[in-house]
């Protein structure tokens, strides 16, 4: 019984055609109820397959529904057809779960935007998008949800295209990710060339026989489907597009640029596991790239001043966190910390959003402080996703983010340099969300007169997501118990889950690093295990209780420490100049060849062929139309010249 | 039978008709001296017919005759029209189909 499956992304795309055909006639109000209803219509058969698929025997845990053959095309087969196994399983539900919430959260946001129909219409065409790229069971059909999102993503960057800043970052977000989708493609190429196949499942059977001896395609194959993930999951070096991504409304910075599209990448890792199991050097450099992401991303962190942009700059760091889990071979934490991530940063999206809407749309932290007592319920469950964020003992992104530490220093792929790097991440993350907390909601009111009198808490509508979010938040974490808390029966329930997807590629794993692989299963550390989270724990601590003694009240030592450390502080302000740097090297010398193209090679040359051909001919017309003398009788010598000199050529020279 | 003399006679005819019509301002003219070389080539085809003992060029020249009798027919309308609406039979006249 799985003939449902296609209904999970079919219901979004039902409401984007509703919203989309019947533009400007669904009634205000009825838009953003259809556009949740269709989500939480997918939210529920999601449900239903979760539950049909924990109910199977552990090693048959997959459902599949092939709809059609998309493209027949000799022994090649396109189909599209999905599957639903425990990994996708989970995305499918923090996808529509989530999104769900982010739906019904954006139907108080966008209350007052006059182009609220084609803002649901978008956002229901990238749930679609998202799910198909998610439910996908082959890697074209992923490749079309991939595309989709993105897509989405450039509409809903650009959303507010009167704003040149918006129209401009949703330009950056697409062609940054064109560079990353022109990877994921050659990747799925050398694939398809070496196993016949784009199924996963096939994929994930063939690949250790047919690939063979040849670790170099494997490792050239990952690492360009890498650099699709990089791409679309804003890592370094194709990063840039992500901050700049929150010219979008709010609720849409919080279900595409945190909890989903962009953990495409990670999933689409996650997915293909084997074959990134197979290369060691990839999965090197996905941890190299993974760890040098989220602390250069932290930093920069530190010393933004727009709300948003920190936490884009913090959900960068994150996602270099899940990519440096899957460079050591620990996807399932990879996908673990995706999973509380998603709930965190889609509540700490929310929750600014929440201020910004109080702020009358000030996004400057210098202009905001002391809104604790306006927005008690935004305080709240931004304080509950900023202690997850930052690691506290008890909520989500402690276990997730404990599991990431450890296993980057047990694993045999892991080394302690990405536990170190991956530790002071996570010090300087409780930092600037501590720092963002206090600039935000404690100390002076810093805002004007006018923005003052207007403060006021979020609708119903606004609040209830934030609450529901703030739970996951706190409770998200439980089903990944590390290994030392773990009381009889509740052992890591998300491991367990995601075992039968994991399996072959540890397998695989334990072949080609001999016996130690095991040791993290086995030989569990209590010890080892406890050291590490003390450490980590230690530093967020250390962290939160620094960002209280600089930002709390009065922030004369922030200004000191500015002044002291002035060159660092104008580094990170701008970003380490990246983008001023892709400017220079990158983008000025294309942008130079193509008025090279335009102004000599089409004006002067193609357009000089085409302009010159027909002053040639209109040239050559001119002086021959004086032949055209309207006189009978000069005709009449033509032809009888002609016909002389026909006749004299048969006769005298044939 | 000798079809030279023949032949000599339609050339003379020919060139006649083809100066006629080179150097005559008369459309009236002009129109007689093509029907001068028309009939120098009846005259060929003739000779040559009687040459070889065949009635094949009797019929074609049959043939030439009728229709030259209907395109003079035409051709004539053509001028009285012509002469009606510019009062002059000059050919030189009515060179407006020139750039």
């Amino acid at each position: 019984m799985s003939d449902f499956l296609y209904l999970i992304p079919l219901l979004p795309l039902i409401g984007f055609a509703i919203n989309a055909l019947l533009l400007g006639r669904v009634p205000r109000g009825l838009t953003g109820i259809i556009a949740s209803a269709t989500v939480l219509g997918s939210f529920l058969l999601s449900l239903v397959g979760f539950i049909e698929l924990a109910g199977l025997p552990v090693d048959q845990r997959q459902l599949t529904q092939t709809l059609f053959t998309w493209i027949p095309l000799g022994d090649f087969d396109a189909t599209i057809g999905f599957l639903l196994d425990p990994l996708s399983a989970i995305m499918v539900l923090v996808v529509t779960g989530v999104g769900f919430l982010i739906h019904v959260y954006s139907i108080g946001y966008m209350s007052h935007d006059p182009g609220i129909g084609r803002y649901f219409a978008y956002l229901n065409l990238f749930t679609f998008s998202m799910l198909t790229l998610v439910l996908a069971d082959n890697f074209l059909l992923m490749f079309v949800g991939w595309e989709g999102v993105g897509l989405c993503s450039y509409l809903l960057i650009g959303f507010w295209f009167q704003k040149k800043s918006a129209a401009d970052a949703g330009k950056k977000a697409f062609i940054v990710n064109r560079i990353g989708d022109f990877g994921f493609l050659l990747g799925m190429f050398i694939i398809f060339w070496q196993v016949g196949s784009l199924n996963f499942l096939e994929v994930n059977e063939l690949a250790p026989i047919a690939f063979g001896g040849s670790i170099g395609l494997v490792t050239a194959a990952t690492l360009l489907l890498f650099v699709g993930a990089t791409g679309k999951s804003a890592q370094i070096p194709l990063y840039t597009w992500l901050p700049d991504a929150m010219e979008g409304p709010t609720p849409v910075s919080a279900l595409i640029h945190a909890a989903t599209m962009v953990t495409a990448g990670v999933y689409m890792i996650a997915r293909t596991n084997v074959l990134f199991m197979m290369s060691p050097d990839t999965l090197l450099v996905v941890a190299i790239v993974g760890a040098a992401t989220a602390f250069f991303a932290a930093t920069i962190g530190l010393a933004q001043n727009d709300i948003k942009r920190v936490l884009a700059y913090s959900t960068v760091s994150q996602l270099g966190y899940m990519f440096l889990a899957c460079g050591v071979a620990a996807f399932t934490a990879g996908i673990f910390h995706l999973m509380t991530h998603a709930f965190f940063k889609a509540l700490l999206f929310l929750g600014a959003g929440s201020v910004i809407h109080a702020m009358s749309e000030e996004q400057d932290m210098r202009n905001m402080g002391g809104l604790k007592k306006y927005l008690p319920i935004t305080y709240i469950t931004m304080l509950i996703a900023t202690l997850a964020i930052a690691g506290i003992p008890g909520l989500s992104g402690f276990f997730s983010k404990d599991e990431i530490l450890f296993y980057s220093f047990t694993n045999p792929q892991g080394h302690w340099l990405f536990w170190l790097v991956g530790a002071i991440t996570a010090g300087i993350t409780a930092f600037y969300m501590f720092r963002l907390i206090y600039l935000t909601f404690h100390g002076r009111e810093r805002m004007d007169e006018k923005t003052k009198s207007h403060l006021h808490e979020s609708p119903r509508v606004m609040t209830v997501p934030l609450v529901i979010l703030a739970v996951l938040s706190i409770v998200g974490g439980y089903v990944g118990l590390p290994y030392v808390f773990q009381i009889g029966s509740f052992t890591n329930l998300i491991a367990d889950w995601l075992k039968p997807v994991m399996a072959p590629g540890q397998a695989l794993a334990a072949e080609a690093f001999a016996p130690t692989v095991l040791a993290a299963e086995g030989g569990h550390s209590t010890a080892l295990e406890l050291t590490l989270m003390a450490a980590s724990v230690g530093l967020a601590v250390i962290a939160i209780l620094a960002a209280r003694a600089l930002y709390k009240s009065d922030h004369a030592a922030v200004t000191r420490l500015k002044e002291r450390f002035a060159g660092v502080h104008k580094l990170l302000e701008n970003k380490y100049w990246v983008d001023e740097f892709y400017g220079a090297t990158i983008v000025r010398p294309i942008v130079a060849g193509s008025v090279f193209l335009w102004k000599i090679v089409d004006v002067v040359i193609i357009d000089g062929l085409i302009n010159g051909m027909a002053a040639l001919t209109a040239g050559a017309a001119d002086t021959l139309k004086f032949t055209q003398s309207g006189r009978v009788r000069t005709y009449a010598t033509g032809f009888v010249i002609g016909a002389v000199l026909v006749i004299a050529y048969f006769v005298y020279l044939r | 039978m000798d079809p030279v003399a023949y032949v000599m006679v339609a050339v003379v005819l020919f060139a006649i008709g083809s100066v006629g019509v080179l150097i005559s301002r008369n459309i009236i003219i002009l129109f007689m001296s093509v029907e001068l070389a028309l009939n120098a080539a009846n005259l060929v085809i003739m000779a040559f017919a009687k040459a070889h003992g065949v009635t094949d060029g009797h019929v074609i020249v049959f043939f030439m005759l009728t229709v030259a009798a209907a395109e003079a027919a035409v051709g004539l309308a053509m001028i009285i029209t012509l002469f009606r609406n510019r009062g002059t039979i000059n050919i030189d006249r009515f060179s407006l189909l020139k750039w």
